[in-house]
């Protein structure tokens, strides 16, 4: 179960840009949180993918209170949770070619014996051809790249996947390909979901239940 | 409104890049199609499919390897070959306004909208002296509905509407009859999305002439009277938006896959990627994502004025249907 129980969290203490929010998602489930621009969903995206402190409340991952967070946030909570962003060109190293980029989170946590395959593999579910793994993000475009994201935030099999507006500077159709991708994954592995946007007919049919930001907000 | 002469007419345009080691890219290949005044030509297709490029192409903002053949003419100007002094000075602007992808990127951080405005206003008509440049400086932040309180603050004060609206008013200053909107809504939610798009609707009803590129197809569907379908540089399919959105559909394989794609109908993707623009097959394009595929396609489908393709839908009414 990933819970968010009373989380207050921002950038400045005194206008905290999310105010006591709570949030509970089952495992194996995929909640949709729908609000909109500016209204403090990534923030709080960012506080469940333990991205950011928040100033106050509580995070509890599959029963183990999260207590640090960023880089000192121990590896098995970590690499439970797989995260995607809404702009590709900013979450992606222009150094590194696509299947360094995918094979990095097997790298920083010393497996690197099975990148090879496990790349290959991934890169086979999202629709990157070889050839394509050879380049780097300024050679591919913008849908190229997010596939490569999805790809990553796989490659640890995560229990948990959130996934920030991933969808919003693509088509139509690679759009329906990355939620397939997605909701393959957790048919398969049956991890859990939250999937912050604001396209209201993306997320009701995508996820199992869709709240709103106001609900979520509001002291019950 | 088909009577009047087209605001822009777009010949057999083609853009190529030119590459290091002799490699050329095909970013836009023989695209034909008018605009009229009072009409919206929105331009869908998947990013990467050189709907920017030939934004750019139109705007003399090309880079230096570019080349590019065939004819754009706006008015009696051929875009494609005007000097940059004529483009600068009489083009951008004044004859066609740029709505840009992401306001926040195009206006000035250091300086407030008003004195954006201001300069804008002095730079492109004849107003002068300072208390006339105010007033005509918030007489064109109305036009675009920006809230006068907001004049003084700097860009990144803004919500993206905002600045949107702020870049939509730089864009409308010069009275150009033609506006050109590259992606005016990426990364704004539905209720904006929506908004940006009905006020580029009013202006378009205020006859102008407006060229929408965007990937959003909710959006093209709120605002176009005709769609233009682009797969890998060539335009594939034209047709009315009512048609295209309506009972009788997309004609085209590609642009059937697209709206089906759409999460408030099936929802499955086309399957497999477009080619590289660099590496095009002869034949049709879209062949190896196809399920029509056969042998006849092999060969390059000719455009006939709405759709490129050799085994198309049958075509709906004809009459509605315009190059």
């Amino acid at each position: 179960m990933l819970e968010l129980r009373s989380v207050t969290a921002g950038y400045d203490r005194r206008a905290p840009a999310v105010r006591d929010v709570t949030l509970t998602v089952s495992s194996g489930e995929s909640v949709g949180l729908l609000g909109p621009s500016g209204c403090g969903k990534s923030t709080l995206a960012r506080v469940a993918a333990l991205l950011h402190r928040p100033d106050s409340g509580e995070v509890v991952l599959d029963g183990t209170p999260v207590r640090h967070w960023r880089h000192r946030a121990p590896r098995e909570l970590r690499t439970a949770v797989g995260v995607v962003f809404q702009q590709p060109r900013l979450s992606a190293d222009p150094r590194l070619r696509l299947a360094d980029l995918i094979a990095e989170p097997l790298r920083a946590t010393g497996r690197r014996a099975s990148a090879e395959d496990r790349v290959a593999e991934l890169a086979d579910t999202v629709g990157l051809t070889p050839d394509l793994l050879t380049r780097r993000p300024h050679e591919v475009s913008d849908g190229q790249l997010q596939r490569a994201c999805v790809a990553r935030a796989l490659v640890l099999r995560p229990r948990w996947l959130i996934c920030d507006e991933m969808t919003a500077m693509l088509d139509a159709s690679t759009t329906a390909a990355l939620v397939a991708v997605v909701e393959a994954y957790r048919t398969s592995t049956g991890a859990g979901l939250l999937a912050v946007a604001h396209d209201h007919t993306l997320l009701t049919r995508w996820c199992d239940r869709t709240v709103h930001w106001k609900t979520v907000t509001e002291p019950r | 409104m088909t009577e009047r002469a087209p605001v822009l007419s777009v010949r057999g345009l083609s853009v190529r890049f030119l590459l290091p080691g002799g490699r050329r890219i095909a970013a836009v290949t023989d695209a034909h199609f008018d605009v009229a005044p009072g009409e919206c030509l929105v331009l869908i297709g998947e990013s990467g499919c050189g709907k920017s490029v030939l934004a750019s192409a139109l705007l003399g903002l090309l880079p230096a390897n570019a080349q590019t053949a065939g004819h754009a003419h706006l008015g009696d100007l051929e875009l494609l070959t005007a000097d940059e002094r004529v483009l600068a000075r009489t083009v951008r602007g004044r004859r066609i306004g740029l709505i840009p992808q992401s306001p926040a990127a195009h206006l000035t951080p250091v300086r407030t909208i008003r004195s954006q405005l201001a300069e804008t206003v002095a730079r492109l008509t004849g107003v002068r002296g300072r208390t006339a440049l105010r007033a005509a400086a918030e007489q064109a932040a109305e036009r675009a509905e920006f809230p006068p309180g907001h004049l003084d603050r700097y860009p990144h004060e803004l919500s993206g509407g905002l600045a949107q609206r702020a870049a939509t008013a730089l864009a409308l200053i010069g009275d150009a009859p033609l506006l050109l909107a590259d992606e005016p809504t990426t990364g704004l939610d539905r209720d904006l999305v929506d908004r940006t798009v009905d006020e580029l609707r009013r202006h378009v009803d205020a006859d102008r002439a407006l060229l929408m590129i965007t990937h959003d197809l909710a959006a093209a569907e709120r605002v176009a009277d005709r769609v233009a379908v682009m797969y890998a540089g060539r335009i594939v399919e034209l047709a009315a938006a009512s048609d295209f959105f309506g009972a009788s559909g997309p004609r085209h394989p590609y642009s059937q896959g697209l709206l089906q794609a759409l999460p408030d109908r099936s929802f499955t993707p086309i399957p497999g990627m477009p080619p590289e623009l660099g590496d095009l097959p002869e034949g049709c394009a879209f062949a190896a994502r196809c399920d029509r595929a056969t042998d006849a396609c092999t060969a390059l489908p000719p455009f006939t004025g709405s759709i490129a393709c050799h085994h198309p839908a049958p075509a709906p009414t004809p009459e509605n249907i315009r190059a």
